[in-house]
């Protein structure tokens, strides 16, 4: 152990071991009392009218004198080296301005990769477009400058180019015989075990023992990738669609060398995210060949450039085995698999986290491993791992009540944990049972029928299944807000934080004017810009969280500077900022509210037309000191065609335990969008992979299936909006859980109605037959 | 998308004679050819527009209908004397696409409808017969999910994808065609072809000629009829299997009965074997299967697609039983 590491875990161990008193989130947040407020109230989204409008321009929208219009063509192997490379053609195309290859890219530092650095954002450390090597099958190798896109995507056709293929790892299950353990899952132990598991297993009265599988995914937000950018004055300005505005601006400064300053990512409005938002090689293709061409460029991927070079979810493979003694309590729980993963990056699809927090047991085997292919990146899609890992979790819990023959609640229920089965952590709030109640109440589950095909309606048997949603509760460090008030009583929150169409820029405008005490009228937000305060990911479900912890910490300081700034004349004069609370546009002291003082008369009296701080948020050691995490009860109803083996999803109910909800209309979004995500990982989603070339073959939304509306039926979201007394205001992120639990949901569902277990996703028609 | 020419016709002289002087393609509402030329699977120099010519829908002397090549598929599937005389077409039009699509698309160009193979589309990734003759076929040992089952060939085992025409094919639809040395007419199961050694050739269409029109005969067995699709999702999915079928019963027995199978060939397949085996016979769902599994008979799966055969003979059988049952 490194004298680093060393430290690392005498640390872990201090914050573990510490008051909870010494914790961010130990002292309640004192507006989780607050009632009745702007915080809980169903806000309808405030860019909503612009988006209508259409005057939210998305990145490829703006313009900029001279913009040239890329394509980028792509390479055609898995693994290899470029032999001929013939431009001519295109460069003599009409309109074209630059053909920018291996040959002739300025010298490009690599990404940073993510996870590496506190901002690093790079996909993975791979040189992007300096030499002929190839990586993966659609890896950039030409970059087609011109005065319009139809010109660029024409000459794009011209290029053609021959190379020398080298032995590729493109075969999953060829792959898995070199499967090996990385260093961390996302900072945590990728194998964790207590007492003999297997023989536990082996010696129990009840077991399960299945294996289970898992398909690549690709992202398909409505709003393709693209970058509309340009250089001045040797600084880079880049209208991105971004979930990582400071992170990517960091990034791309280390790839070209400047001080981080000097690049400025701007991205208000996002068309959808998931986690495929972040730095890839279009940015840095894009800056480099506007550099090179010395005029603004606009590079929009096409849909099939997304797939060829935006990662998705991997592949997996999970055992889950569960041994349980004759009541059901769990003696062994196993979950152990592998994913596939890239030499070159480090996303290995954290899909033994749920098994780590869910189930109370005397024995447990859980780790992973990852499968080194030469393939794209794969990296971070909606609830990565927790998704597909309670695919295979929670279909075996359904395996394992059947065996024993009693209720799948009731079996979570005997296995409810008191404290986190793993770690041995407090819970920070958990309420998971409860969820399940009220949401097998309003489900009416006590209708179904244990035994498999015992309902048909015409052609079709119909089924009902549950099972359990998780994701962890995160606040990422880095966190920082500007809040600025006016004498006018006006107040300016900044942080560089993302609205990618789940809510952000609401909810957040409703906690800063619950945090200052004023009117949701009087409050503007300023986001999605690497210029502002702090670094954010909106992403595991962390940003809200960040967001409001950053403002809590900048409404103390505020507070602390208007009482100061109030002097010796204000009734708040000699109070500390514990005494006083923020209220009807002003400072009043917590004992008697009539006593107190407007923002606004502060600041005239002090002469000052505005008030100014910026704050960081503490780092998040309550992570390490309570088991934080959200859960859900999903509920499905589905029918499977006796004839032809369809399978219609007919109702669904998520009943989610989240702590407190902010604003009901926005929550109610992000939950169903999520469960719709969570039918077509269930049902349809499918990256096709030629596994003799390694190449995508449906990198369209024809032929890649994501549920259409007819396969959407109504969905019923529910809450237990139970605050959580050591996060802000609260609550616990809410944009990953949405999709976990639907596989098994749905896949339990599926047996209920035609006693067919199916234990490969997509479960399409044919596995039923 | 390669540069190209473009003229609009008004009249099918016009037409034809701007696509001999500029060796052009026949365009429709577009939602198949450009989208090819937009990935370079297609790259005519020139395109003749012919959504000006006829569209109309009318009635036969003979009391059969008469739709021209310009009909929009929205407007042939809502056309009353579509729903009422042939209710197949109506059905399979609507199973087809999107709406925004289906208002697009026209009869001509969804005739012409090209292949959606993967390995078809992967224009520079991929090997295919279809695209580059003679090259090889990568669906063969590739994905083939959603490939032919009849009549595919080494060299090509891709599906015709279009819905509507499973339903011409069952309607004895007859194709009027036109080429600057005349007209002809030849019988839609004819129009198109199966793979054999020149994939590429995927209709008897002739260089320049065109579609005119499709005259589906009056023959009453239509009114009772209907198509099932049976797909990935709900809608705006390609069918792993398409049954179209009409019946008529005279007391308990088959009089007469006319069966077609989309997603399961390289053109829409009229099941003639299974037709011939129900005549005269018993409407029993058991003798329904049989002939499902006579015209199956040669059914050859591939890697990924050996459900397809069980699939095709339930639903067959579910599609006539379903008839039956209307019938008495």
């Amino acid at each position: 152990m490194s004298l680093k590491s060393a430290a690392m875990k005498l640390m872990q161990k201090a914050i573990e071991h510490a008051p909870d008193s010494m914790m961010p989130g130990g002292k309640p947040d004192p507006l989780i009392t607050r009632k009745h407020g702007i915080v809980g109230a169903p806000v309808t989204r405030i860019d909503g009218p612009l988006k209508v409008k259409g005057a939210a321009p998305f990145a490829a929208e703006f313009e900029a004198e001279g913009l040239l219009y890329t394509a980028v063509a792509f390479s055609t192997i898995a693994k290899g080296r470029i032999t001929s490379l013939d431009t001519s053609a295109a460069e003599k195309a009409p309109g074209v301005r630059l053909v920018m290859t291996h040959k002739n890219a300025p010298k490009l530092k690599p990404t940073p990769m993510f996870n590496t650095q506190p901002k690093a954002a790079g996909p993975s450390d791979l040189p992007i477009m300096q030499d002929d090597s190839i990586h993966w099958n659609g890896e950039p190798i030409a970059v087609v400058l011109a005065d319009t896109q139809e010109q660029a995507d024409y000459a794009k056709s011209l290029i053609s180019a021959t190379y020398k293929e080298e032995p590729a790892v493109i075969d999953f299950d060829a792959a898995m015989k070199n499967a090996h353990e990385p260093k961390t899952i996302l900072g945590e132990p990728p194998t964790i075990n207590e007492g003999d598991a297997e023989a536990a297993l082996s010696a129990a009265p009840n077991l399960v023992d299945k294996t289970y599988t898992t398909p690549r995914h690709n992202h398909n937000p409505i709003e393709l990738h693209g970058v509309t950018l340009f250089w001045e004055d040797g600084e880079l300005y880049v209208h991105d669609s971004s979930q990582t505005v400071a992170q990517s601006a960091w990034t791309l400064a280390e790839v070209f060398g400047l001080d981080e300053k000097k690049v400025h990512i701007w991205s208000p409005y996002v068309g959808g995210g998931f986690g495929s938002k972040t730095l890839w090689q279009h940015h840095v293709l894009a800056a480099a060949a506007s550099k090179m061409a010395d005029r603004p460029v606009r590079l929009v991927l096409s849909r099939e450039g997304v797939y060829r070079t935006v990662g998705g979810r991997t592949t997996t493979q999970q055992r889950v085995a569960i041994g349980a003694d004759a009541d059901g309590r769990f003696q062994s729980l196993i979950h152990t698999g592998v994913a596939a993963m890239t030499e070159h990056n480090d996303c290995p699809e954290q899909f033994t986290f749920p098994a780590r927090h869910l189930y109370a047991t005397k024995s447990f085997l859980i780790g992973q491993k990852v499968a080194d292919m030469d393939m794209l990146a794969n990296t971070f899609m909606r609830a990565p791992g927790e998704s597909i890992g309670t695919f295979a979790l929670e279909s075996a819990i359904d395996e394992l009540a059947e065996q024993i023959g009693i209720d799948p609640i009731e079996l979570r229920a005997r296995n409810e944990p008191e404290s986190d089965p793993t770690t041995g952590k407090q819970f920070s709030s958990r309420n998971l049972i409860k969820a399940y109640r009220d949401g097998a109440e309003r489900f009416g589950w006590n209708s179904r029928s244990a035994k498999p095909a015992a309902r048909r309606d015409g052609e079709w048997l119909v089924g009902m299944g549950c099972a359990t949603g998780t994701y962890p509760y995160y606040r990422m460090p880095g966190g920082k807000a500007r809040l600025t008030v006016s004498k006018d009583g006006f107040v300016t929150a900044e942080f560089a934080a993302h609205e990618m169409g789940m809510g952000t820029a609401t909810t957040q405008t409703q906690v800063v004017a619950e945090r200052m005490g004023v009117a949701q009228q009087c409050v503007q937000i300023n986001y999605g810009s690497s210029d502002l305060a702090g670094v954010f990911l909106a992403g595991g479900s962390s940003q809200s969280a960040s967001i409001g912890a950053s403002i809590h910490a900048a409404h103390t300081a505020l507070v602390e500077q208007l009482i100061k700034l109030a002097g010796s004349k204000s009734p708040l004069h000699g109070l500390d900022a514990d005494d006083v609370e923020s209220r009807d546009g002003g400072l009043h002291t917590k004992k008697d509210p009539s006593h107190g003082e407007s923002y606004a008369a502060i600041l005239r009296r002090a002469g000052k037309d505005e008030l100014s701080v910026e704050e960081s948020a503490p780092p998040p050691m309550e992570l390490q000191h309570w088991s934080m995490h959200s859960f859900s009860a999903i509920f499905a109803e589905v029918g499977v065609n006796t004839i032809t083996c369809e399978t219609r999803v007919r109702r669904l109910l998520g009943s989610f335990d989240c702590g407190r909800i902010l604003n009901p209309k926005t929550a109610t979004s992000q939950f169903r969008g999520g469960m719709i995500m969570g039918i077509g990982l269930a049902l349809m989603e499918e990256t096709i992979w030629d596994s003799r070339k390694g190449r995508i073959m449906n990198p369209s939304l024809a032929e890649y299936h994501v549920p259409v509306h007819m396969d959407v039926p109504e969905i019923d979201v529910m809450w237990t909006d139970i605050p959580d007394p050591h996060t802000p205001l609260g609550a616990r992120g809410i944009g990953e859980i949405g999709i976990t639990g639907v596989g098994a949901a749905i896949a339990n569902a599926i047996y209920n109605a035609c006693g067919k277990r199916i234990r490969e996703l997509p479960i399409t028609l044919d596995k039923l037959m | 998308m390669n540069p190209f020419t473009y003229a609009r016709a008004e009249q099918a002289e016009d037409a034809l004679k701007l696509a001999e002087a500029q060796g052009a393609r026949f365009l429709g509402g577009g939602t198949n050819l450009v989208d090819l030329m937009r990935e370079t699977i297609e790259r005519p120099q020139s395109l003749v527009d012919v959504t000006g010519l006829s569209a109309a829908i009318e009635e036969t002397s003979a009391g059969g209908l008469r739709i021209g090549a310009a009909a929009r598929n929205s407007a042939v599937a809502e056309h009353r004397l579509v729903r009422t005389l042939y209710p197949v077409l109506s059905r399979a039009l609507l199973a087809g696409a999107s709406g925004q699509i289906r208002n697009m698309a026209t009869l001509g160009g969804n005739i012409m409808q090209r292949t959606r193979c993967a390995y078809f589309y992967d224009d520079d990734g991929s090997r295919c017969n279809k695209r580059t003759p003679g090259q090889g076929c990568d669906a063969a040992e590739g994905f083939n999910r959603y490939h032919a089952i009849l009549g595919a060939s080494p060299s090509c085992v891709a599906t015709h994808a279009s819905d509507m025409c499973v339903a011409l094919a069952v309607l004895d639809a007859v194709i009027h065609l036109r080429s600057p040395r005349g007209e002809r007419t030849v019988p839609f199961v004819d129009f198109h072809r199966l793979p054999g050694e020149t994939p590429q050739v995927e209709t008897v269409l002739e260089p320049g000629e065109l579609i005119l029109t499709v005259e589906l005969p009056a023959n009453p067995i239509a009114k009772r009829s209907t198509y099932r699709k049976v797909r990935d999702r709900s809608s705006y999915a390609f069918a792993l299997v398409s049954v179209a079928a009409a019946l008529e019963l005279d007391g308990g027995k088959v009089k007469d009965v006319r069966l077609a199978l989309g997603g399961v060939a390289h053109k829409p397949w009229r099941a003639l074997r299974a037709e011939e085996a129900l005549r005269g016979r018993e409407a029993t769902p058991e003798n329904f299967r049989a002939a499902a599994g006579a015209e199956l008979i040669d059914a050859k799966p591939l890697r990924y697609n050996a459900f397809k055969i069980e699939l095709a003979a339930r639903t067959i059988t579910a599609v006539l039983q379903e008839l039956a049952e209307e019938a008495q």
